[in-house]
């Protein structure tokens, strides 16, 4: 009797220290971070959200944004991003999770080179690892330098614009100094479609 | 993507230069924070009307239960807010979860494993993550730490049975160890690019006619009590490799270094509390010696590119981030199975095989390296009282655990303490592959398969809550037997660890003598060392030889 009374009564401490807790740790810690989130960081803190030239918002800093149809197909008009297991959609976001020796991944990547070196003109062992492979997230808006480099030949052309000033956009997003010591020159496709569009509309 | 050794260098040079600056501050006031006998204003309300008796200590029977049933009443609460997600606020209009799904994420945030078994996108609203999950990610952690504290009083007091109270230290980890650490944190991750609102916002690009749904919430406060409470649980599916919990290569390494820094920390409060500087030295440096081996492995691992399709793509790639970059990801897939953390900021699925290899190794040392926040310690020191009963063997002396023997009931808890994960992972892990219903949840093939499943019930017994993320565990078979793997890869060994404190702090000291192995220096250190790689490594050789050995050997 003395137990079951005394199981009792922890059981209810237990479940009043968890309520109070979630007070302090579920509601007010993380409104507390959103206030100073929204005082210090707000571009930040909602999400990286980039304007066009009219002032609307046209995609986040963070996120992929893929000029992609329905199928999947990427525009030729613009920079392409990695292949991504989600459509680069971010209302989710997922690996392909293939192991290394799966023979799907293998086919995959057989299959994007042979898309990409056609697309662009280049030779298939032209075409860097990135490009052929997705990424953790499936949202990772970045490509190597030399993907990117790939690209710009096709990109001009399309909008009618000159490679090397193309080629100059592409230098200006990539990442250079500590970051890209510390990780590898990338460049943000979705940062870069904006420039090439801002380019194009004011050549 | 080329493997950066430079970078490697450099970022783990950085991690070392930080935590070896911050070990101490850090530990002398968590010493001060459980030592105190005073308790502030607002935890005195709490104490009031929570119903602690915060003057009174416990046994370590009454400790355990306390942390029994809070745990229990935890998963419980969890599990049922879930279940009426739909007609709770702030559930993004998604419904109420699956009952096999609710169970295991119960069970997994209260366990500090963190498994996802669900797509968070798809499955939980603000609610859910932010009031029960992230809490969890706290009080989880709390719980490791606090149990380490009560083994390191039973190690320290004298004929007593008195070990603390729990809720007294549970209080104090969460509040004055994790919560002012975790908002300077989230502050910081805001500022680097994690994303802290409430609301999604669509943006179309009018030039390329891209339309997207850009998510929001509370991500930057979950994710820095997710990495500094060692827990692992992403705000999104992709973890780490988010761009929106881990926008590039800094907050990565930031990250890293919440993983570490706790568990870093913990051995100079143990020594401190001890009252011998040298017994805290000598554990941190058999931690830091497996950490720095192990990520050097890992990043050996990861720059050999092995892998038929790493070699068709010419070079890493797959499940990789390209902002974060392989040196980046090495470091953290290493760190996060070296403790029981469990994020990922790389598909581990898509490693090469060795690298795969070597986290399920790093889970299977029994995560001591430095381990999870308190568990970590707490293994450790087990493994420590292994050693000194393996070395009195050796001079033919009764083995002396800094002042108390380590008698027969000692050495059966000790012994009982490191089977118990092995047993799970290994017992599991055998009937899961003779159950056509779980492998046809692993879509992979060959020896991959078995490595899917490999990972899963190491990672769950271990309380890690990484992945190799082809494998499905949200039917009934693997969710449960996940569960089972979770809770009791949890609990069983913090009852053996309790049980322990409590045995020891009976005992009077008995003064060193000459026959006396001492417990720090080099060679103590070097036996740990070896005891800890052979006893809880060994066990899983036959398996890891199975999985990704036969996957990285094989051509």
């Amino acid at each position: 009797m003395n137990t079951i009374s005394g199981y009792l009564r922890q059981a209810g401490t237990a479940a009043r220290f968890l309520l109070l807790a979630t007070i302090v740790l579920g509601l007010l810690y993380p409104l507390a971070v959103f206030g100073a989130g929204q005082l210090v960081a707000p571009f930040q803190a909602n999400g990286s959200i980039v304007k066009d030239s009219a002032g609307q918002p046209a995609a986040s800093a963070l996120i992929v944004q893929a000029a992609a149809d329905s199928s999947g197909t990427q525009s030729p008009q613009w920079f392409h991003a990695r292949p991504s297991a989600v459509n680069w959609d971010p209302a989710s976001s997922s690996a392909s999770n293939l192991g290394p020796n799966d023979p799907k991944l293998l086919d995959a990547v057989n299959s994007n080179r042979a898309a990409i070196a056609a697309e662009e003109g280049a030779s298939p062992s032209d075409v860097p690892a990135d490009a052929l492979t997705a990424s953790g997230s499936g949202l990772d808006p970045h490509i190597s330098k030399a993907y990117a480099d790939l690209q710009v030949q096709r990109v001009a052309q399309a909008h009618g614009l000159e490679a090397t000033d193309v080629q100059t956009l592409v230098d200006q997003q990539t990442s250079s100094g500590l970051e890209a010591f510390l990780s590898q020159p990338s460049v943000n496709v979705t940062l870069l479609n904006l420039d090439v569009a801002r380019l194009a509309a004011n050549p | 993507m080329v493997f950066s050794t430079a970078s490697f260098i450099t970022q783990v040079a950085v991690l070392v230069l930080v935590l070896v600056l911050l070990h101490k501050p850090l530990g002398v006031y968590m010493a001060r924070v459980f030592s105190g006998t005073k308790h502030s204003k607002p935890e005195k309300v709490l104490y009031r009307l929570a119903g602690v008796d915060a003057g009174t200590e416990q046994s370590w029977s009454v400790y355990l239960r306390s942390v029994l049933l809070f745990s229990l009443i935890s998963i419980l609460v969890i599990f049922a807010l879930q279940r009426l997600q739909d007609v709770l606020p702030g559930s993004n209009s998604l419904p109420g979860v699956d009952p096999w799904v609710a169970m295991n994420t119960a069970i997994s945030f209260v366990t500090n494993t963190n498994w996802q078994t669900y797509v968070p996108e798809a499955t939980v609203g603000i609610f859910v993550q932010m009031c029960l999950l992230a809490v969890q990610n706290f009080l989880s952690a709390a719980v490791g730490i606090v149990v380490v504290v009560a083994l390191i009083r039973g190690i320290v007091r004298t004929t007593t049975d008195r070990l603390g109270n729990f809720w007294v230290d549970l209080a104090r980890a969460s509040f004055r160890i994790l919560l002012p650490i975790a908002t300077v944190a989230a502050i910081a991750l805001v500022i680097g690019g994690v994303v802290q609102n409430f609301w999604s916002t669509d943006v179309t690009n009018a030039a390329t006619g891209a339309a997207q749904t850009i998510p929001g919430g509370p991500v930057a406060s979950q994710e820095a009590i997710k990495v500094l409470g060692t827990n692992g649980g992403g705000y999104f599916n992709a973890n780490s490799a988010h761009p929106f919990e881990n926008p590039n290569v800094f907050t990565s390494l930031f990250q890293v270094f919440l993983i570490l820094l706790i568990p870093s920390a913990l051995p100079y409060m143990y020594g401190r509390m001890v009252g011998d500087q040298r017994q805290g030295y000598t554990v941190a440096a058999v931690m830091g010696a497996l950490w720095l081996t192990s990520t050097c492995l890992m990043a050996w691992a990861v720059s050999s590119a092995q892998g038929t399709s790493t070699a068709a793509a010419g070079g890493l790639g797959e499940g990789f981030e390209q902002r974060l970059g392989p040196a980046a990801s090495s470091i953290f897939a290493a760190s996060t199975t070296l403790t029981s953390t469990g994020a990922v900021n790389v598909a581990h699925d898509s490693l090469p095989p060795l690298a795969g290899g070597v986290a399920m190794l790093n889970m299977m040392l029994g995560e001591v390296a430095p381990g999870g926040t308190g568990s970590g310690l707490y293994g450790m020191l087990v493994l420590a009282i292994i050693a000194v009963f393996i070395a009195g063997l050796m001079v033919g002396r009764t083995p002396e655990f800094l002042g108390k023997k380590i008698t027969p009931r000692e050495m059966k808890i000790a012994a009982l303490y490191i089977l118990v994960t092995p047993t799970l992972v290994l017992v599991l892990a055998a009937v899961s592959a003779l159950l056509p219903e779980v492998m046809a949840n692993a879509p992979a093939s060959g020896p991959h398969q078995f490595s899917e499943l490999l990972y899963a019930f190491t990672s769950g017994a271990n309380n890690n809550g990484s992945a190799f993320g082809g494998i499905t565990s949200s039917g009934p078979y693997l969710s449960t037997l996940l569960g089972l793997a979770m809770l009791l890869g949890r609990f069983l060994p913090i009852a053996l660890v309790l049980a322990l404190a409590g045995s020891l702090a009976r005992q009077r000291k008995v003064p060193a003598s000459s026959g006396t192995v001492p417990t720090h220096g080099p060679l103590f250190g070097s036996l740990l060392l070896a005891v800890t790689v052979i006893l809880t490594a060994l066990s899983y050789f036959p398996a890891l030889a199975l999985g990704p050995l036969a996957e990285g050997l094989i051509k």
